[in-house]
């Protein structure tokens, strides 16, 4: 009976499947992918996750976990598997897989999709999860110690300088989404700045008033946030308060990144943590209410299946469907930041090696799920609207009127008119080029819950969206740069050793403003740059996420090997082998591509010869030099990412290699085996 | 009916660490009878820090 109910899913799943690949109708109805979704997941997880657990990770119920043996009562706690799957899957999910499917429409509705199905399935989750497992296996240690202790210390090296890398460019990437949404925006503008009282409120009444009541405290401030965003519209109809909250771009990002810097430096419980709490309640709440929405909604998709754009000649980033598209969706399909905290905090909590297989793939199911709804609320606004949204005037031109001829000469009409009637409705001076993926989708969630929940709302949904989205992505502001900041002390109290010392004020001040400074740069260039800035972050981003999942994968390849499972090595191997091509492929493209929407240096090139042929306007002129500079420096560090990618795949094959062939290895840093029985007895 | 309702709001507790001083306190009750555990917010305030120390959230 059940393996009927078993075949009669495959089938529905492939079923869905081949419709949303067939299609070629007008539209597409939503239900088809969220059908398609929720059958590869089941299969996904009830025979491939099931089959690695026993298998290939041979996972032992009846083995005592870390947090079994040390238990504390702090950090080490076993802990009820669905309440560890909640706290890992808060840890895992960020804005990445909103922002990434959004980007990445501009290829179609299609290809993404596909991809954040396949990838996680195949994918994310088994990095999660294997991850996951062999840091339960080692106390928790994190992945760098695990690629040290495991692979040597070349491999470790590697893996803390590729996540220190990959820190600054994501939060450089992500400070330019929410610079872009809030440009002269008053209303998010304002609801964005009312975010940080209202987070350092709920800190001191966390430490002061009623220390550690978390519930209560994070009660308050969601009513609070949500009052900020009613408020916020407040500001806008208000003339002068709204020319207040008016701001440039460039304003705006050195805010940002003052606010980074004390965010940082400030004790975590007064600013940090309390924000975190709030936009963790945020985030599931409002990816609940988005699962209900679009099932209740069940909206047309608009997207074509695939655009022209494949070809490369996309306006929201240059570059060909192969390998973009996997570089662009990033999170939602694997995300090697995932790996991080796979190991380290989540292994501790873990009661039996049973429940890995729910807590690590079935999390990253959910996150991918999360990705699948992005894609769908960016590809139901019509194609016009969402590229007149998301390009910038460096592709499109300067105003509205040769925006809209040019979005609408590639075959997907939009009108001045259509655009401003939207903008008005969302309470937006104007939509065009709001880059970064977050208006966009603001826009499509906002569609959605108002046709579900009431039309009369639309500008304050669009302002709630974008408050959900700077609110968390604030959070991962803060929380990597002082995770940037631990690293950079632990790497420099090798050289001066009172810079190690994590809790000395200076050492704190310095290592900040270096970590600081490092994604300022980035974002600054970003906002001064015509064509966008997201055209150059992302991918760079996606690059860096894509390098530190192949460092992951080489980890747990090297350990399966050496354990002599060297035939069930392809588990990771195979998408490690795809990462290393795509990574290696688009890093290629960047440097050396003609194309100047694609080739760092090509643009590069193009822009001194501009500069030295004195064609460029005086406000040009005054920016090209730093432009120029700067992707120079992007082509050098994506060389450089991946040729740390390398070293550690070339590592990891060597120590394979010997292995193998019996040689001296490393030895296994996994902690003695001891029964569940011995502990409790 | 109620203890269902309880059940839910223990779960949510849970899910939110908003029962992280009482399971302190109820490990430390089993572990170091002898020495007197942290007050609520000396915990909240050190939890908070360790918590903070490592990678705690992603992209």
């Amino acid at each position: 009976m059940r393996k009927v109910l078993w075949i009669l899913l495959s089938l529905i799943g492939a079923f869905a499947v081949g419709g949303i690949a067939l299609n070629r109708g007008e539209t597409l109805n939503a239900m088809w992918i969220v059908v398609a979704a929720a059958c590869i997941y089941a299969l996904g997880y009830r025979f491939y996750s099931a089959w690695i657990a026993a298998k290939v990770l041979s996972a032992d119920p009846m083995r005592a976990t870390p947090a079994i043996r040390l238990n504390n009562g702090r950090d080490f706690v076993p802990t009820h598997r669905w309440i560890v799957f909640g706290h890992h899957f808060a840890a895992i999910a960020g804005p990445g897989p909103l922002i990434g499917p959004t980007l990445a429409a501009q290829f179609g509705y299609l290809p993404g999709t596909l991809w954040i199905l396949i990838g996680a399935v195949l994918g994310g989750c088994v990095q999660d999860m294997t991850i996951l497992f062999l840091s339960t296996r080692r106390d928790g240690r994190s992945l760098g110690q695990m690629a040290r202790d495991e692979l040597g210390p070349i491999g470790g090296v590697a893996a803390i300088l590729g996540t220190l890398t990959i820190m600054i460019i994501l939060i450089a990437v992500l400070g330019l989404v929410v610079v872009n949404a809030m440009k002269h925006s008053p209303w998010a503008t304002s609801t964005v700045f009312a975010t940080i009282p209202i987070a350092l409120l709920i800190g001191l009444y966390l430490r002061n008033i009623r220390p550690g009541r978390v519930l209560e405290a994070s009660a308050i401030g969601v009513t609070l946030l949500l009052l900020a965003v009613v408020g916020g519209g407040a500001v806008n109809a208000h003339p002068w308060l709204a020319s207040l909250f008016d701001m440039e771009g460039i304003p705006l990002a050195w805010f940002v990144i003052g606010y980074g810097f004390f965010a940082a430096v400030l004790p975590v419980w007064l600013l940090l943590a309390p924000r975190d709490y709030l936009s963790t309640f945020l985030k599931l709440g409002t990816v609940f209410l988005l699962a209900i929405a679009v099932i209740v909604m069940r909206p047309e998709i608009r997207m074509p299946a695939v655009t022209q754009f494949i070809d490369g000649t996309g306006p929201i980033f240059g570059g060909a469907l192969f390998p973009f598209v996997f570089i662009t969706v990033a999170c939602g399909a694997i995300s090697g930041f995932h790996a991080l905290v796979s190991s380290g905090t989540t292994p501790k909590l873990i009661g039996n090696e049973s429940d890995v297989r729910l807590i690590g793939y079935g999390s990253m199911m959910l996150e991918s799920c999360v990705a699948v709804m992005a894609m769908i609320a960016a590809t139901l606004l019509e194609p016009g609207v969402y590229f007149a949204i998301n390009s910038a005037p460096g592709i499109v031109g300067a105003t509205a009127e040769e925006a809209v001829a040019t979005i609408s000469s590639w075959g997907f009409p939009v009108t001045v008119e259509q655009m401003r009637a939207l903008a008005h409705e969302m309470g937006e001076a104007t939509l065009f080029a709001r880059t970064g993926g977050a208006p966009s989708l603001a826009v499509g969630m906002a569609s959605i819950f108002a046709s579900a929940f009431g039309e009369g709302l639309l500008a304050v949904w669009y302002h709630f969206a974008i408050m959900f989205e700077a609110v968390f992505i604030l959070t991962t502001l803060d929380a990597g740069t002082r995770v940037g900041r631990f690293m950079l002390q632990d790497a420099l109290g090798h050289v001066i050793k009172p810079l190690g010392r994590t809790s000395w004020y200076p050492s704190v001040l310095i290592t900040s403003a270096l970590v600081v400074a490092g994604w300022g740069y980035f974002l600054y260039i970003g906002v001064v740059d015509p064509n966008g800035g997201i055209n150059i972050l992302w991918p760079l981003f996606g690059i860096a996420n894509q390098l530190l999942a192949g460092i992951a994968l080489c980890v747990a390849t090297g350990i399966l090997v050496k354990q002599g499972k060297a035939r069930y090595a392809w588990v990771t191997g195979l998408p490690l082998a795809w990462l290393a091509i795509i990574t290696t492929t688009a890093t290629w493209q960047k440097i050396v591509s003609p194309d100047v929407r694609v080739g760092f240096l090509a643009a590069a090139e193009q822009l001194a010869d501009k500069l030295a042929a004195g064609a460029l306007t005086p406000q040009q002129a005054a920016v090209a030099p730093q432009l120029i500079f700067n992707q120079r420096l992007d082509a050098a560090l994506a060389l450089l990412l991946t040729a740390i990618l390398w070293v550690v795949i070339i590592d990891m094959l060597r120590v394979s290699w010997r292995a193998i062939r019996g040689l001296p290895v490393p030895p296994s840093s996994e902690a003695p085996a001891v029964q569940l029985a011995e502990v409790r007895s | 009916m109620k203890e269902r309702w309880h059940a839910l709001w223990n779960l949510i507790r849970a899910l939110a660490r908003d029962d992280a001083y009482e399971r302190y306190l109820a490990h430390h009750a089993r572990s170091h009878p002898d020495r007197a555990p942290l007050d609520r917010r000396s915990f909240y305030l050190i939890e908070q820090e360790r918590k903070w120390t490592g990678v705690a959230r992603c992209c």
